[in-house]
């Protein structure tokens, strides 16, 4: 029996309720643990991208009941990258935490767990109701995160977050619904072939379950105009939390990938054009409106939320493409702003802890020890997230727009992605040059005082950053596996022949 | 190999300065020259072989699906610019070492010029043009840092700014030019491009291109219009200006169009295009360098100048031309820079660069004033110099090229023009600064430098020179082999000479030098003629253009996101509604109608049981206000519900309804206690009319959805449950079979959910108990007066006869759950709910004492407890949460079934009644904590057995 598919749930789901349950009282205990635990994670996730790296389709039948009749996990390529994605970021970001970050409430540890068990969940899951679990997995082990350490802002925008996502997992259980009840099915593969036989006199039924989905989706990945909650969440939310919510838009956006390929994709007929319909103008928007945000922005906490916005724009408006050479552009562009935003939240994290009161408003105040090396951080991750060369940012910039060249919105999107470029390169340089150029001229320096010590922080921000040129010098081999994962996706019998035993597929 | 060398030895050195510094600024220097050095060495080593002809190419794979290769090339114009680039490099590395003070940080300063250097050499090395486009844009951000180098003044943070967004915005122009050149090239790399020139040019992709790649390239080499931002980049150390912005940065640009000569010029377009804006910068930046005071203004409007007449060259389009062009930019690069640094040794031993607070130098800084005089001169165009040379050959284009009028009057009068204001600008720097009296108020005492500054002026100066009297020994070659291949063919023939007989050019030359002058001699009032123009402040227009975005954005964004809930819920609700509506609007006809399906009779029982739900929902919205009055609404809604769910036969989903109202209602309550009772007024009429819309339609749009649903017939999976749950499962009840069983990792997920939430209540209350907000805590009355008898006894012994009976039905629930309506979820309700009827009836620390139960475990545990079960099946080979069933006998209880769901259900159970019981722990903590009361160690505030005794002990 090959477990593979699971070990990736099992192992934050037996150590994260251990660490509540045998460790809780000792602080070194449960970054041991979680620490071994987010490693062993990394090594099965690169393990297991090994594994599909050749196309194959990996299954695992829970419970041993066949599919479509019990839930099933599908590790495909898409998944595999996810997992190795989610693994290095919650590593690093961990490392990062473990500054005393994680000492400033209860449970960071166990919750951090559990929310990495959320995540992988949505990536490995082949079932669209048990999508729906890992969603509530993540949603509730974010908002315990969100709020940890307490605050009044921050328990605020912890209320505002939890209660919009409630009202998504709301909308996501009608849209199942819709779907089951002119399907009849909720295992994916299984629903991939069903959606194409769907009667006509259904199609309003599944029209909207379709629509309703992609609405739930969105508002996971911050698509306008459901993209409302994440500047205040993120700035508000622990600075880790945050580097590791980078990757919680993304879950939106593997789930809209997943989705509107599998399942809505081409041979789903009009159900499946409307996402694609109504994504590429809402993407857009959210790219406007994010970029505006980061001129907009009043703290470096601020502005980062909305680069992650803008980013989520850039990444949707290639996925909305939905053409292999496009959605390829759009994994490169997904690995490198999950990175580069991560990297960004741990920086700004460093400023704000070393600035006492001023925090990380943008404004001139005393500089503060080791504003040089931070500074020259915080100009390569910015350099990353505008998308500069020579980092990923600009090969995925470029990737996108080489892939979005026909069509009758070409013009459009190439003029907006390019000109928002510009707006957050000023957006960065206005903002780098207050805080890092502009300090200088303020007298004096704000004592060392309290700011945390250790190396460990550089360490995590570096390595973070590191990834990013890594991501860039190969980013051959990169795009080659991203090209593979993409063709994979739209060439779905694979996948359905997978879960389902061959025949199936249309 | 040793080409990728050249361009990478720059950035491998850009580490090397800031550490070298900690032995010393000599040190610091050293290495960075070395470097430099080391790279114009390699770099040499080609130069033979390329002035012969050859083009050296070497190249690797990138990112092939794009077409991006680190490939570069080595032609003449390569060499020529690389030359420049290296060359000039270690002239300005030199330099810096004296003229920066010790304050400086220096380390820093050559680590930003070698990553600049690096970029340079990158692009005019690049055979890619996506590779072209990274080093292009990493020239953009290493001179933003060298513009903001002295980060304490705001001219040099604000003129970095400036120059990135212009540049940098430019190369997001070259990046869409690029992109659509190599699309209609059907190649990114140069060595192709240059050789389809038919095919680029038939292409309907031609013209955005090229207005595409001229944005970028004039915007790097300050054309008219993006001219404005170099004046401003002067605010960086002089060498950095002499550098970047008269010799190597602001030619890229020119370098490009240079590069691309082959493939985009010829066209009608193109002239148009490059000639006019050549031509307008070459007499605008003219026109204002005559009138700036500050000698660096001066000198960066005279450079706007010569690039523009550089461009006019290129747009021209004439081989000769061309040829022109490459001559001036070597002219040009050797007197502008030989300018620039003379301008910094006046502004360092002199104190100041104003043109009004100098003059009469000449005998106190003679070496100064020699060198400064022989390459203003050469700007000028003075014979036996350079930019004599270059300049002739300009005017002579100008005067044969017919272009811009019929009879091509215009052009040669306007280069004539652009020639008079040079003359009268480079005088000026002559007489202004070096002639004249000398003065007495000097900030600094004048006199020449140390020999590390004036000598690599004095270099850069010999060759203006030596290549003004023997142009064809010194330049011929290179410019030959420049030009040709910048023109990707044959250079015309020519030969470079001082005399080429009189000559229209030469005519005009000298119209230029003798109205110049006039120009010079009438100096005030032509000053007084500016002075009376408009002068538009580019800065400050730039200024306001980014000061009305931010505002623009802020009015926009932040005003979108201003943290109103109520806001982002209805904007929510409402993208639901209208994409519901579209989409199922947006179906057929036949597909919007309800189905077929016959309904069921609605019994006199059902409408009552409807009106109380509708009445309910209405009473809660119409009295939400009082948070008390709400909640048990919604528990009256939630009763209806779990009824209707009943007499849907759905006993099972009754159940947990029932159970999970009565507990949530409890908890809820219990959290009301610190919080206000009643909910201010917060919104106006206008927005409950727009929720109150908002809510009829998204309620009459999932009524429409769920009566489409209900009245459709469909099949589905269920039936497979409905056959397998007994013989496959091992249970009568569906329900239960597939929570713990076919979907049981759907139950393991939720109760993870559930002990999530449980640890973060504990978290987030933990906090309110010990952080910052205990404090308030502490202080807090209570709205209400608790009531006198807190623990009434009626309840104190209802609770108590109840709790066995209450444990036992949870023990029963759950052993039933297999086979029939119950389960451990639904038992862990009910055990949970009975175990808080003791909390509230005799109090937490009372009953604390006598179940001392670690809930933090007791969820951990039966997570993994449910873990462990469908581990155990992976042991046996069979995937996570495999079940097994079979039945066994035993004497007295008989038959009985086991199956591995049982232990499974257990985990569900402790981790539920876990939840339940630490969030309640935790709120009864915040109570205790403002209670004034001591803990109770009885179970009733009222005693009746100790009454009784009294009353004994008084009747004895």
């Amino acid at each position: 029996m090959n477990h593979w598919p699971i070990l990736p749930l099992l192992l934050p789901a037996l150590a994260a309720p251990l660490i509540a349950l045998a460790v809780r009282h000792d602080i070194v205990l449960q970054r041991v643990f979680s620490v071994a635990s987010t490693v062993l994670l990394l090594l099965l996730s690169l393990i297991l991208a090994g594994k599909v790296a050749d196309g194959s389709v990996l299954t695992y039948e829970l419970g041993n009941w066949p599919a479509p009749f019990g839930i099933v996990l599908v590790l495909d390529r898409l998944a595999a990258l996810m997992l190795v994605l989610t693994s290095v970021l919650g590593l690093f970001v961990l490392l990062y935490a473990i500054n005393g970050w994680d000492q400033r409430g209860k449970h960071f540890h166990s919750l951090f767990l559990f929310q990495l068990l959320g995540i992988n969940g949505a990536f490995l899951t082949g079932d669209l109701f048990n999508l729906f679990v890992f969603f509530e997995v993540l949603l509730i082990a974010s908002y315990g995160l969100m709020v940890h350490g307490g605050g009044a802002l921050r328990v605020r925008a912890g209320v505002q977050y939890v209660i919009m996502n409630l009202v998504g997992s709301s909308l996501f259980l009608v849209a199942v619904g819709l779907i089951y009840s002119v399907t009849g099915t909720l295992n994916m593969a299984d629903l991939a072939v069903g959606v194409a036989e769907v009667r006509p006199a259904d199609q309003a039924l599944l029209h909207t379950g379709a629509i309703l989905l992609l609405l739930v989706f969105g508002l996971k990945a911050a698509l306008f105009p459901v993209q409302f909650w994440l500047p205040g969440t993120y700035a508000n939310a622990p600075a880790p939390i945050a580097a590791l919510f980078a990757v919680m838009t993304k879950v939106g956006a593997y789930s809209i990938i997943r989705v509107y390929t599998l399942i809505f994709g081409d041979a789903a007929g009009d159900a499946g054009s409307l996402a694609g319909a109504w994504l590429a103008p809402a993407a857009l928007a959210t790219l406007v409106l994010g970029m505006l945000g980061v001129l907009a922005a009043r703290s470096l906490g601020q502005m980062v939320s909305f680069a992650v916005v803008g980013s989520m724009g850039v990444l949707l408006v290639a996925v909305g493409a939905f053409t292999p050479q496009s959605m390829s552009a759009a994994l490169y562009y997904l690995l490198h702003s999950t990175l580069a935003a991560g990297a960004l939240f741990l920086i700004v994290d460093m400023i704000t802890q070393r600035r006492a009161e001023h925090a990380d408003a943008l404004i001139a105040a005393p500089t503060f020890a080791q504003a040089g090396l931070i500074a020259g951080g915080f100009f390569l991750a910015a350099i990353a997230i505008t998308g500069m060369p020579p980092l990923s940012g600009f090969l995925g910039k470029l990737l996108i727009l080489d892939s979005l060249r026909e069509g009758p919105a070409a013009v459009w999107i190439w003029g907006l992605i390019l000109s928002t470029s510009l707006i957050a390169i000023i957006g960065f340089a206005r903002a780098g040059s207050v805080v890092f150029w502009k300090s200088l001229a303020e007298p004096g320096q704000l004592p060392v005082g309290d700011t945390p010590k250790g190396s460990l922080p550089f360490v995590a921000v570096g390595l973070l950053l590191a990834m990013l040129v890594l991501l860039t010098v190969f980013a051959g081999p990169i795009s080659g596996y991203l090209d593979n994962t993409a063709e994979q996706l739209f060439f779905r019998r694979d996948y359905i022949d997978a879960v389902l035993g061959s025949g199936r597929a249309s | 190999m040793s080409l990728a060398l050249i361009v990478m030895l720059p950035f491998l050195g850009a580490l090397l300065p800031g550490l070298m510094m900690r032995s010393g600024r000599n040190a610091c220097a050293i290495t960075t020259g070395s470097v430099t050095f080391l790279a114009f060495s390699l770099l040499l080593t080609h130069a033979p072989a390329v002035l012969r002809g050859e083009v050296i190419q070497v190249s690797w794979q990138w990112l092939p699906a794009l077409g991006l290769n680190v490939s570069f090339f080595l032609d003449g114009l390569g060499l020529l610019f690389a030359g420049l680039i290296l060359g000039i490099g270690l002239l300005i590395i030199t330099y810096s070492r004296f003229y920066l003070s010790k304050a400086d940080s220096m380390g820093a300063f050559y680590t930003y010029l070698l990553l600049f250097q690096g970029a340079m050499v990158g692009i005019v090395l690049s055979d890619n043009i996506l590779l072209l486009l990274v080093f292009w844009e990493l020239t953009s951000l290493s001179s933003f840092l060298l513009i903001g180098f002295w980060r304490h003044l705001p001219e040099g943070r604000q003129g970095a700014r400036m120059a990135l967004a212009v540049t940098g915005g430019g190369g997001l122009f070259l990046i869409a030019g690029m992109l659509l050149l190599g699309h209609a090239a059907g190649s990114y790399e140069l060595s192709v491009i240059l050789e389809r020139r038919e095919l680029i040019q038939a292409s309907p992709l031609y013209l955005p291109a090229l207005l595409l790649i001229l944005g970028g390239c004039f915007a790097k080499s300050a054309q008219f219009p993006f001219h404005f931002w170099l004046p401003h980049a002067m605010a960086a150390p002089t060498p950095v200006s002499a550098y970047l912005h008269s010799a190597t940065m602001v030619k890229a640009g020119i370098f490009l169009m240079a590069r691309l000569w082959p493939v985009l010029a010829g066209t009608e377009a193109w002239t148009w295009l490059v000639a006019s804006a050549g031509l307008v910068t070459m007499i605008l930046g003219a026109w204002i360098a005559l009138f700036k005071d500050d000698l660096k203004g001066l000198l960066a409007y005279s450079t706007v100048s010569h690039l523009g007449l550089v461009t006019l060259l290129l747009g021209l389009g004439s081989p000769m031309a061309a040829v022109a062009a490459v001559f001036h930019i070597i002219n040009h690069a050797t007197f502008k820079a030989a300018l620039f640094l003379i301008a910094g040794i006046v502004d360092h031993e002199v104190g100041t660069r104003d043109v009004k607070r100098l003059g009469g130098l000449l005998m106190l800084m003679p070496i100064t004033a020699t060198l400064g005089m022989v390459a203003a001169a050469s700007m000028a165009g003075m014979p036996f110099l350079n930019g004599f040379l270059s300049k002739e050959m300009m005017l002579e284009q100008a005067w044969h090229h017919g272009w811009l009028a019929p009879g091509g009057w215009l052009t040669p009068l306007l280069a004539t023009l652009g020639a008079v204001f040079s003359v009268a600008y480079s005088f000026r720097f002559i007489v202004h600064v070096f002639f004249g009296p000398q003065r007495d108020d000097y900030p600094a005492k004048p006199h020449d430098p140390p020999a590390g500054l004036w000598l690599p002026p004095a270099l850069l100066v010999a060759l203006v020179v030596l290549i003004g009297l023997f142009p064809e020994t010194f330049a011929g070659d290179l410019v030959r082999t420049a030009s040709a291949a910048a023109m990707g063919a044959v250079a015309p023939e020519f030969h470079l000479s001082i005399w080429h007989g009189v000559t229209p050019a030469l005519g005009m030359s000298v119209v230029a030098v003798a109205v110049g002058l006039l120009l010079l001699w009438r100096y005030p009032g032509v000053r007084g003629l500016w002075a009376r123009g408009p002068h538009p402040e580019a800065k400050v227009m730039f200024d306001g253009v980014i000061a009305a975005l931010v505002r623009f954005s802020r009015a926009l964004v932040l005003n979108l996101h201003n943290g109103s809930l109520q806001r982002y819920l209805a904007i929510l609700v409402g993208a639901a509604v209208a994409l519901g509506f579209a989409a199922y609007l947006g179906a057929d006809g036949a597909a919007r109608a309800p189905g077929g399906r016959e309904t069921l009779a609605a019994g006199p029982v059902v409408v009552v049981a409807w009106l109380l739900l509708m009445v309910s929902t209405l009473m809660t919205v119409i009295m939400h206000r009082d948070r008390f009055v709400a909640l048990i609404l919604i528990g009256v809604v939630g009763v209806i519900v779990s009824i209707g769910f009943v007499y849907l036969s759905a006993p099972d989903l009754a159940l947990t309804q029932i159970a999970v109202e009565v507990g949530t209602v409890i908890l809820i309550l219990l959290a009301l206690y610190f919080l206000p009772k009643v909910t201010p007024v917060e919104s106006g009429l206008g927005r409950c009319v727009r929720d109150g819309a908002l809510a009829v339609l998204g309620g009459v749009g999932v009524g429409v959805l769920s009566w489409a649903v209900m009245t459709r017939d469909f099949s589905s999976i269920s039936t497979y449950y409905l056959e397998h749950a007994k013989p496959l499962g091992g249970g009568a009840n569906v329900v239960n079979v597939i929570l713990v069983d076919f979907r049981g990792f759907d139950t393991f997920g939720e109760i993870i959910v559930l002990g999530i939430a449980a640890l973060a209540i504990f978290a987030l209350l933990e906090g309110a108990l010990h952080g910052r907000l205990a404090p308030r805590l502490r202080n807090w009355t209570p709205d209400y007066a608790h009531a006198a008898d807190r623990h009434p006894m009626m309840m104190v012994v209802a609770t108590r006869v109840m709790l066995p009976l209450a444990l036992m039905v949870g023990v029963y629930i759950f052993l039933r759950g297999h086979n029939m309506p119950g389960g451990g979820f639904i038992a862990g309700l009910v055990v949970a709910i009975a175990l808080i009827m003791q909390y509230m009836a005799s109090g937490f620390g009372w009953a604390e004492k006598r179940m001392p139960v670690d809930y933090h475990a007791m969820i951990g545990g039966g997570v993994l407890v449910a873990a462990a079960t469908g581990i155990g099946a992976m042991v046996l080979d069979y995937p996570f949460l495999t079940s097994a069933f079979d039945y066994f006998s035993l004497p007295i209880v008989g038959k009985f079934e086991l199956t591995s769901a049982m232990p499974f259900d257990i985990g569900v159970f402790l981790t539920v009644v876990g939840a339940v019981m630490l969030a309640l722990a935790q709120l009864s903590k915040m109570g205790q904590r403002l209670n004034q009361h001591a803990v109770n160690t009885q179970p009733m505030d009222y005693n009746p057995s100790a009454d009784r005794q009294a009353d004994a002990t008084r009747e004895n």
